[in-house]
């Protein structure tokens, strides 16, 4: 072949077509097929469940908002930051998250383990007013989470869109998604949270998060949200599999 | 364009065959591509063709190529963590095992403990009780000598294990009775009795300050003090001085009376390692009012 063998391809329009056929197939091929194979490296870990209905609702404000402009849930397994943050976030803890919250941009901290760090009076205090607590903070103030009812009634449609792309939600939890919302928010003092329990594990949190008893508000949908972050996992079990790896 | 020209042509100036194109007089020359550019064209090649067999790369049935290096970031990250370790190995040995009494008189045992309580403050306790320790409302000042649960060096180091009515076996819990929102006391007791213990720390004396002073004793004084001193056993603060966790203004003590408080600081033996709590400790207790 002579460098000048590109005329032949140039100057035959079908063969060209061709060409440019194949190649596309090639990196098409090499960025779609691993996207079916994906289950070989989700490690399958214990513990991870579908979000409860009120957590739902807290990671739609967390979109809403805009929060992942600021904040990345995926912690790399590199040494500095698995000191700071915890464990290296796991493919398993985001499956199913859509559209998932990694993140590009840290301006504010990682979040990805932020579940159970501060306790809920710090989170809706540092939501309300960041400054108070942290005087450098350049967060905006999100105080007005508190006095906005969070809209449950349309949490089963939520969960039922959700299930078509593959998360685990059972009839029983779209059924009873506001109920189980709501008992949520209330805390076991004042409601009974037996069937949220049921569907979603003993561990889940449930209690009044804002502080604010006589409504659920959009600020204790986002604690609720926040205070579960990285905190499904087993390691123990996770670290079995590293082991293998 | 004229394209028909099948004959080779050879400019005159440059003296480069040209591809026989035309425009407006304009030829174009067929000049080969630079020497260069071939040259990394074919090395990105070759390269690729090693990366894929030194690293893991392609998606095969059951995972992926392993690649003949066997690299993976796990791998790298405990290879980091290990050099980490080893560095810190001259240290951890001996802090390890030592109490606290030795690693304070020990001059690089707690150096050690105070950088690694340190970096670990930022990161963890910063949040609450500020970069520098001097709190915020709700979130106790550790620079001054004022402890709801005690300053020792055991007590701190309890607290920060267990927290404070966290969710934990050997959390450090109380709770104040809601006086206002329980309807334990009418708004005109509460009133009272808020007067009285605004003079416990230099107020003036109000017309109904013996019956505060009467509902203090009675309601009060079990858990902060006959003279309203407070009581570490149960987190009961000191009424008497000058420091307030939420406000000593009248309308907050009052909200306080009214609603109750409860402070909750998170149980940290499941986040942080026991070295780290341990140089926490030290730290925390060295940052002014330790006992």
């Amino acid at each position: 072949m002579s460098w000048k063998s590109h005329e032949t391809l140039e100057k035959n329009s079908i063969l060209l077509l061709i060409g440019i056929i194949v190649v596309v197939l090639i990196g098409g091929i090499v960025e779609i097929i691993p996207l079916f194979r994906k289950e070989t490296v989700i490690e399958p870990v214990e513990g991870v469940r579908p979000y409860t209905p009120l957590e739902l609702a807290g990671y739609n404000i967390y979109i809403r908002e805009g929060c992942y402009n600021c904040h990345s849930q995926q912690i790399r397994p590199l040494r500095d930051e698995v000191v700071r943050y915890g464990h290296y976030s796991l493919a398993a803890e985001s499956m199913y998250d859509h559209p998932f919250q990694w993140g590009s941009k840290r301006t504010g901290p990682d979040l990805a383990r932020v579940g159970g760090k501060y306790s809920d009076e710090w989170q809706t205090a540092h939501l309300v007013e960041p400054r108070d607590l942290v005087p450098e903070s350049i967060m905006p103030s999100y105080e007005f989470l508190l006095k906005k009812g969070a809209k449950l009634h349309n949490l089963d449609k939520h969960l039922k869109t959700l299930r078509i792309t593959g998360v685990p939600y059972s009839d029983e939890m779209i059924e009873n998604a506001e109920k189980d919302a709501a008992a949520q928010a209330t805390g076991e003092d004042r409601a009974d949270i037996s069937g949220l329990q049921e569907r979603y594990g003993e561990n889940v949190n449930a209690r009044d998060f804002d502080g604010q008893e006589n409504m659920i508000s959009e600020m204790d949908a986002l604690v609720a949200y926040l205070q579960v972050l990285g905190t499904m996992v087993d390691f123990e079990a996770a670290q079995q599999i590293e082991g293998t790896q | 364009m004229s394209d028909d020209n099948k004959k080779k042509e050879i400019d005159d100036l440059s003296g480069v065959e040209t591809t026989g194109h035309e425009w407006d007089g304009l030829k174009e020359l067929n000049n080969p591509l630079p020497r260069w550019w071939v040259w990394i064209f074919i090395i990105t090649i070759v390269w690729s063709a090693w990366y894929f067999v030194i690293y893991p790369s392609w998606p095969v049935p059951g995972g992926a190529t392993e690649g003949a290096s066997g690299y993976t970031q796990f791998k790298e990250l405990a290879h980091n963590q290990a050099e980490i370790t080893a560095r810190q190995e001259a240290y951890l040995a001996r802090f390890e095992g030592a109490d606290f009494e030795t690693i304070l008189k020990t001059p690089d045992l707690y150096a050690f403990a105070v950088a690694g309580g340190k970096s670990a403050f930022k990161d963890n306790c910063a949040t609450c009780h500020g970069a520098g320790g001097q709190g915020a409302k709700g979130f106790p000042n550790l620079n001054d000598d004022d402890w709801l649960w005690g300053g020792s060096l055991e007590d701190i180091h309890q607290t920060i294990q267990y927290g404070i009515r966290a969710d934990n076996w050997d959390t450090r819990d109380s709770q104040m009775p809601a006086f206002g929102a329980d309807e334990l006391l009418e708004r005109s007791e509460i009133d009272a009795v808020v007067d009285y213990v605004l003079t416990l720390s230099g107020g003036k004396q109000t017309s109904s300050h013996a019956q505060g002073m009467q509902i203090f004793a009675e309601q009060c004084a079990a858990c902060h003090g006959e003279d309203g001193r407070g009581m570490r056993e149960l987190g009961a603060p000191n009424l008497t001085d000058k420091i307030w966790l939420y406000g000593g203004d009248r309308e907050t003590v009052y909200e306080t009376v009214f609603n109750a408080r409860a402070g909750l600081m998170p149980a940290w033996n499941e986040r942080l390692d026991e070295n780290t709590i341990k140089q926490l400790t030290i730290y925390l207790h060295e940052l002014g009012g330790g006992e």
